[in-house]
């Protein structure tokens, strides 16, 4: 940003009317793109408790991924020390061949949007933006340049006199966000910036929050506990369980292929299945398909999209039920309906509003659709 | 806050209460303020023949100048001891872990409540057995020491109540730990030190109990005020007591308004005068 000779080329980018299939793309490039982060074996524990176990995660070059997980999982631990406020257990941190754990903070290419901002109080919106630049003995002309220039793209230049207890919660957080960029660290981390935001806002700023990156071509990692946040802007999602990663993935490998039974149950809705495979056969009360999985207990996720409402003859290789209606959610285009078929087995079915009340049901799905998960075992 | 004490009917009993603590409190300063003005010395009442002899006197007075002086510098000096060695305790108590750290959270704290014959006879003793002469430095020495407590608290309440992410962003910025420190750290615990300051300062100024046991042959302003009053009471002690008066008022106005300035910043050690503007309106 605030290249001399950038701009040009940024706006160009900016307006491309033509945006490809992003999810595609973004996994084709980030495969393509050399690693500019490696988290290899990091461990962490306060006294007794172990907050991360063994994470090892690789960061392309200029791509959003974003570590998910619930409160305590330890995704801010992981962001802290990469950001450098925290030392690892153990466990290395590599930025090409530098070993950026054993840096002071001040010295990593990272920089860091918080939670609170915490934007410093005693300066203005345009200091504050200033302060790296500042920092670093930047030339005056060109530090006024760089934060006029972060200003213009986060739309704050009305307020760069501005103390930030004279602004709103969501521009604090674009004045964050440009005292952030304006450093160009090759790296930006972000610990959960929306939270604070009413859903409005939010919504917003995560459109905003994903073209400025795609601009910028800085590699993002964004902490959320949000699972729709991280569907709508990420690349890549890790999702942290307990300290460990579960799965690393794009959104749409994460949904339509869950590794676990969590990320199966935390990215979505759900139905787990429970089955015994004999034979060639998967067997789970009522339910019964052909598969090619070996003899054993197997645990299966079919999203409750698709499961249909059975037609009259249809192809083969369907999988049929039949159910009572337990509960019907209207969700406005789609509805979540529950059914309690045979031998206590309820399936979660979705489906399109306007189909009315509903009791006695025929149900069908893919066997194709049940997709094979691993138990999550219990940890803590 | 009020709204619910707004609906009961008002005491007058509760109005005649308050009028008598405030006559108690500030009455006494109200005629010390007033004789300081009266032509016929300190007796007689009312107040006869309103005057500025006294303060006549007064700015003619050598040995009160230079009282008044002695203090200042006194005063001035104990600050700067205090702070110097009360910050970098507050921030040990703040940052640091260290075995024995609850101990000495307490033992930076006793001073306060230390009866000042206690430290006054405790350091005189110290001078003694090192053979160092009593002068106004030893009062210096008694007053920082002391002060050192007020520092530490003042100082110690501003650093609970700063954002550590601040000093994390600094860092995360570029800044080394040295640079975040004066850049955002001090700024922000500004208000802090400087009230803690003017604390130290004032509680020096009228200090006895530890100079009475310190003092030399130079006299500090109340060492000296109180003297003359053996000798008996003159109109001249009045005028100089307004005088400090009004020069504390003078501080604590320029503290408040500070503060009031630098609004949403650090807010410090001021409760109380908050909650007595609340409770006023």
């Amino acid at each position: 940003m605030g290249h001399p000779t950038g701009p040009w080329t940024e706006k160009r980018l900016m307006v491309s009317p033509t945006t490809p299939a992003p999810a595609v793309t973004a996994s084709i490039q980030s495969a393509a793109k050399p690693t500019l982060l490696s988290i290899r074996n990091v461990a962490k524990t306060f006294g007794r408790n172990a907050v991360l176990r063994n994470v090892s995660l690789e960061i392309a070059e200029g791509e959003f991924l974003t570590i998910l997980g619930e409160s305590g999982s330890g995704k801010t631990t992981l962001l802290r020390i990469v950001a450098g406020f925290e030392t690892a257990t153990s466990g290395e941190l590599w930025m090409g061949d530098e070993r950026l754990d054993r840096q002071p903070p001040y010295r990593r290419r990272v920089n860091t949007v918080f939670q609170s901002y915490a934007l410093f109080p005693h300066l203005t919106v345009e200091q504050n933006v200033g302060y790296g630049l500042r920092v670093a003995k930047r030339p005056a002309a060109e530090i006024a340049q760089r934060v006029a220039d972060a200003l213009d793209k986060v739309k704050m230049t009305a307020h760069a006199k501005a103390k930030p207890s004279k602004i709103s919660g969501g521009q604090q957080q674009r004045v964050a966000l440009a005292r952030a960029l304006v450093n160009r660290p090759r790296l930006l981390l972000l610990d959960e910036p929306l939270s604070a935001l009413d859903a409005n806002l939010r919504r917003q700023m995560q459109v905003e929050l994903k073209s400025l990156q795609r601009e910028v071509g800085i590699a993002f990692v964004f902490v959320t506990h949000d699972q729709e946040e991280a569907m709508v802007m990420s690349d890549r999602i890790a999702l942290l369980r307990s300290g460990e990663l579960e799965q690393v993935a794009t959104p749409r490998e994460i949904y339509s292929r869950p590794a676990t039974a969590y990320v199966a149950q935390f990215i979505g809705h759900t139905n787990l299945l429970k089955g015994d495979v004999r034979g060639g056969v998967v067997r789970g009360g009522s339910l019964s398909w052909a598969t090619s999985l070996p003899d054993g207990p197997a645990l299966f996720s079919l999203r409750p999209e698709h499961v249909r409402l059975a037609g009259t003859g249809g192809p083969p290789g369907l999988v049929r039920t039949r159910g009572r209606v337990l509960h019907q959610a209207f969700h406005g285009a789609t509805e979540l309906i529950r059914v309690e078929c045979a031998d206590d087995l309820v399936l979660v079915m979705r489906t399109a509003s306007g189909g009315g009340a509903l009791h006695e049901v025929d149900l069908e799905f893919s066997a194709a659709d049940a997709v094979l998960v691993r138990e999550s075992p219990e940890r803590n | 806050m009020s709204e619910g004490a707004t609906n009961l009917p008002r005491s007058r009993w509760l109005l005649v209460h308050a009028g008598a603590v405030f006559a108690f409190l500030y009455l006494p300063i109200a005629v010390l303020i007033l004789y300081s003005f009266n032509g016929q010395g300190v007796g007689g009442f009312p107040p006869r023949n309103l005057t500025l002899d006294w303060y006549r006197i007064l700015f003619a007075d050598e040995p009160i100048w230079d009282a008044v002086l002695n203090s200042l510098q006194v005063a001035f000096a104990a600050m700067v001891i205090a702070l110097a060695l009360g910050v970098p305790a507050a921030l040990a108590l703040d940052r640091a872990q260290f075995p024995g750290k609850a101990l000495f959270r307490r033992l930076v704290l006793l001073p306060l409540i230390l009866p000042g014959i206690i430290t006054g006879l405790s350091l005189l003793m110290l001078f003694n057995v090192t053979g160092t002469k009593l002068s106004l430095m030893t009062i210096v020495l008694g007053h920082g020491t002391a002060l050192i407590s007020v520092a530490t608290t003042e100082v110690f309440a501003g650093l609970q109540k700063l954002d550590r992410r601040q000093e994390e962003a600094s860092l995360d910025l570029g800044a080394t730990y040295w640079q975040t420190f004066w850049r955002i750290t001090v700024p922000n615990l500004k208000l802090s030190i400087i009230g803690a300051a003017l604390l130290i300062f004032t509680l020096s100024m009228d200090e006895i109990a530890v100079s009475f046991f310190l003092i030399g042959r130079d006299n500090t302003l109340p060492l000296e005020i109180w003297g003359r009053l053996r000798r008996g009471i003159t109109p001249e002690i009045n005028a100089v007591s307004t005088i400090i008066f009004v020069f504390s008022l003078v501080t604590i106005v320029f503290w408040y308004r500070l503060r009031v300035r630098s609004e949403g910043g650090a807010d410090v050690g001021m409760e109380l005068l908050e909650t007595s503007e609340g409770s006023a309106k």
